[in-house]
């Protein structure tokens, strides 16, 4: 391709366009205030705002809005919660990529239109489904909530009354409904990353005589590793901040059901404690955002790499 | 078909795939319609059609409308923006447009309501007796005219204008929570644009702003519209974000969510379940529009 003629510059091997494709000086000004004022706005000054608010009386203040005890319930209750459903929607996306992406089947779209499903319902319904089958006049009600008929009659309802197990407000519902809000994130960064990869390097390994595990772990993990790592964080950074879903299923019973996000609810409509000490709790979930970003932008810059090797190793053009 | 089934693993990650979907998703969707039913269709209906909740369908779907069509246009500045031009600062933007995606809906809830609360941040900028404030101000011609109309009651507070505490609030905290959305979508399609046919444009001498609206605008929209339509998708069913910022007065800032909520807490299961299952319908009914503009850009385009 790269012969003597095409040394010429045009437009499209410049890196500035010229002046046919781009606009006057002022337009461009013009544009990137927009932008700018835009996202200082809605973006930069709500980062600001949480900082800022959080440290408005002094480091001590900070630092002592994490002694209170409820406070460092919430945040070992919303590390457990992440610690359960993470695995769990790490486990399901590598397996649903790895089904839409090596293999091609009727009803495949219907599949990723229905993964995508819980990203596009409210959260509000997320947590709502669960107290419709495990609450109080819910499909399992009976079991869980049993009444003096039912103790007699069920022994499985006598267990669960011994051992006091519910599932709405109480934990395993906030797992649940954390579960179902964050199920898609890293099956919907795998299917696309895995689909452009292709699948020669693993039907090269399957030819030299590797099994499925060896492909999985030595060529194809390998491969996706920073496009899993991000999806991994996203997915974590979105459990430990669920709101909705999680408000609906706890029951707000403090020290036992609030997460992070309702403590900062229930310490910002406190007017007993100060607005430092809800923000002071949001400026921990902020920098776990902020990390995100990063990691986001670096994992990005790492993935298409990989996608680029990929494409070189076999020369093959990619479309970006 | 038969080549695509060369690589082991097929039924095994397919099948832990379905039963993890429907065990997760599909049978507690279900619940929805089965509970729905179970309190009779005349119920059902007669809670979806009540005043109040047809009220928060008003502020959910009208409010969503409104901030995912802002959204619309400032997201493609800000695509465009983002990718052709180079200024100090640009990677910084690009990186923040996802904030909403990772930021917890609750904090950015608290953090819009602090900052556009009247006596707060912004908010205080817009009281009638400070200069951004004193343009509505009732004093002025533009300010009575205002205070006239019926739309603008709801924010003409006492003191000044009221962002946060009505619809206003709603429309910022929805319009923050659909950004990334319109951006994501339309800086790879900017991105794969083929300068060619703008330079084609220009010799034949058209100018800048008739080659963006008749060369490069209409490449550009069935992104635009699958992203406005995601941002909206979005927005409807927003929960965190919102209930701090909007006030939840019934029939004027609350949205459809929000009375979900308060039907659970009066144990109303099956209204909360109608409520519920009109939602979902919703949603799904904007993944399969977005997914349909979706696919007319990828034809469009040219990608599989």
């Amino acid at each position: 391709m790269a012969g003597a003629i095409s040394s010429f510059p045009t437009a499209a091997s410049l890196n500035q366009p010229i002046r046919a494709t781009s606009e006057p000086w002022f337009v461009k000004a013009v544009l990137i205030g927009i932008v700018f004022a835009f996202f200082t706005l809605f973006l930069f000054l709500p980062l600001v705002v949480i900082f800022q608010e959080a440290f408005a009386n002094g480091t001590a203040v900070f630092f002592a809005a994490f002694s209170d005890e409820y406070t460092q319930h919430s945040i070992r209750l919303t590390l457990l919660t992440a610690a359960i459903a993470v695995p769990l929607n790490t486990i399901f996306g590598l397996s649903a990529a790895w089904a839409l992406t090596r293999f091609d089947f009727r009803g495949r779209s219907l599949l990723i239109t229905l993964i995508d499903l819980p990203l596009w319902v409210s959260p509000v319904v997320g947590g709502l489904i669960y107290v419709l089958i495990f609450g109080a006049k819910g499909w399992f009600g009976p079991w869980l909530y049993p009444d003096a008929d039912m103790l007699a009659h069920s022994a499985i309802a006598r267990f669960l009354d011994a051992h006091s197990f519910h599932i709405i407000f109480a934990v395993p519902g906030i797992v649940l409904a954390t579960t179902f809000v964050t199920f898609p994130f890293i099956a919907r960064g795998l299917i696309p990353l895995m689909q452009e990869q292709g699948t020669k390097e693993e039907e090269a390994a399957l030819s030299l005589g590797a099994n499925g595990w060896q492909i999985f772990w030595r060529v194809t993990l390998p491969k996706i590793k920073w496009g899993l790592l991000y999806g991994i964080i996203l997915c974590n950074a979105r459990a430990m901040g669920e709101f909705g879903a999680v408000s609906v299923v706890s029951g707000h019973i403090r020290g036992q059901t609030n997460t992070m996000p309702l403590q900062i609810e229930i310490l910002y409509n406190d007017y007993n404690s100060p607005r430092s000490a809800a923000f002071a709790l949001a400026s921990v979930l902020s920098v776990l955002a902020l990390i995100t970003l990063i990691l986001k932008t670096f994992a990005e810059w790492r993935a298409e790499r990989q996608l680029a090797e990929a494409a070189a190793a076999f020369d093959f053009p990619v479309k970006r | 078909m038969g080549k695509r089934f060369i690589l082991p693993g097929f039924g095994l990650t397919l099948g832990y795939t379905l039963v993890y979907l429907t065990l997760i998703v599909l049978v507690p969707l279900s619940a929805l319609f089965l509970k729905t039913e179970s309190g009779g269709w005349q119920h059902f209906w007669n809670t979806i059609t009540s005043p109040q909740v047809v009220a928060s369908y008003k502020v959910s779907f009208g409010i969503s409308l409104i901030a995912a069509l802002i959204n619309g246009v400032f997201g493609v500045i800000a695509a465009w923006v983002l990718v052709r031009y180079r200024f100090p600062g640009r990677r910084l933007l690009d990186a923040i447009v996802d904030l909403p995606f990772a930021l917890p809906t609750a904090v950015a809830g608290i953090a819009l309501t602090t900052l556009y609360a009247p006596n707060d941040w912004i908010g205080h900028l817009f009281a009638y007796n400070q200069p951004l404030g004193s343009f509505i101000s009732p004093q002025t011609p533009f300010g009575a005219w205002l205070a006239t109309q019926g739309w603008a009651k709801d924010f003409l507070g006492r003191e000044g204008l009221r962002i946060a505490f009505s619809q206003l609030g709603i429309f910022i905290a929805l319009t923050f929570i659909g950004m990334p959305f319109v951006v994501r979508t339309v800086q790879p399609v900017i991105q794969d644009l083929h300068l060619d046919v703008e330079e084609a444009a220009a010799c034949l001498g058209a100018t800048r702003l008739q080659a963006f609206t008749r060369v490069i605008l209409p490449g550009l929209l069935p992104a635009i519209f699958t992203g406005v339509t995601l941002a909206y998708g979005r927005a409807v069913g927003e929960y965190g974000s919102v209930i701090f910022i909007a006030g939840n007065l019934p029939f004027k800032t609350q949205i459809t969510p929000v009375l979900i909520v308060s039907k659970l807490e009066d144990y109303d299961y099956s209204g909360a379940a109608g409520l519920g299952f009109v939602m979902l319908l919703a949603s799904f009914v904007i993944l399969l529009l977005s997914n349909g503009f979706q696919a007319w850009d990828n034809r469009r385009r040219g990608v599989a």
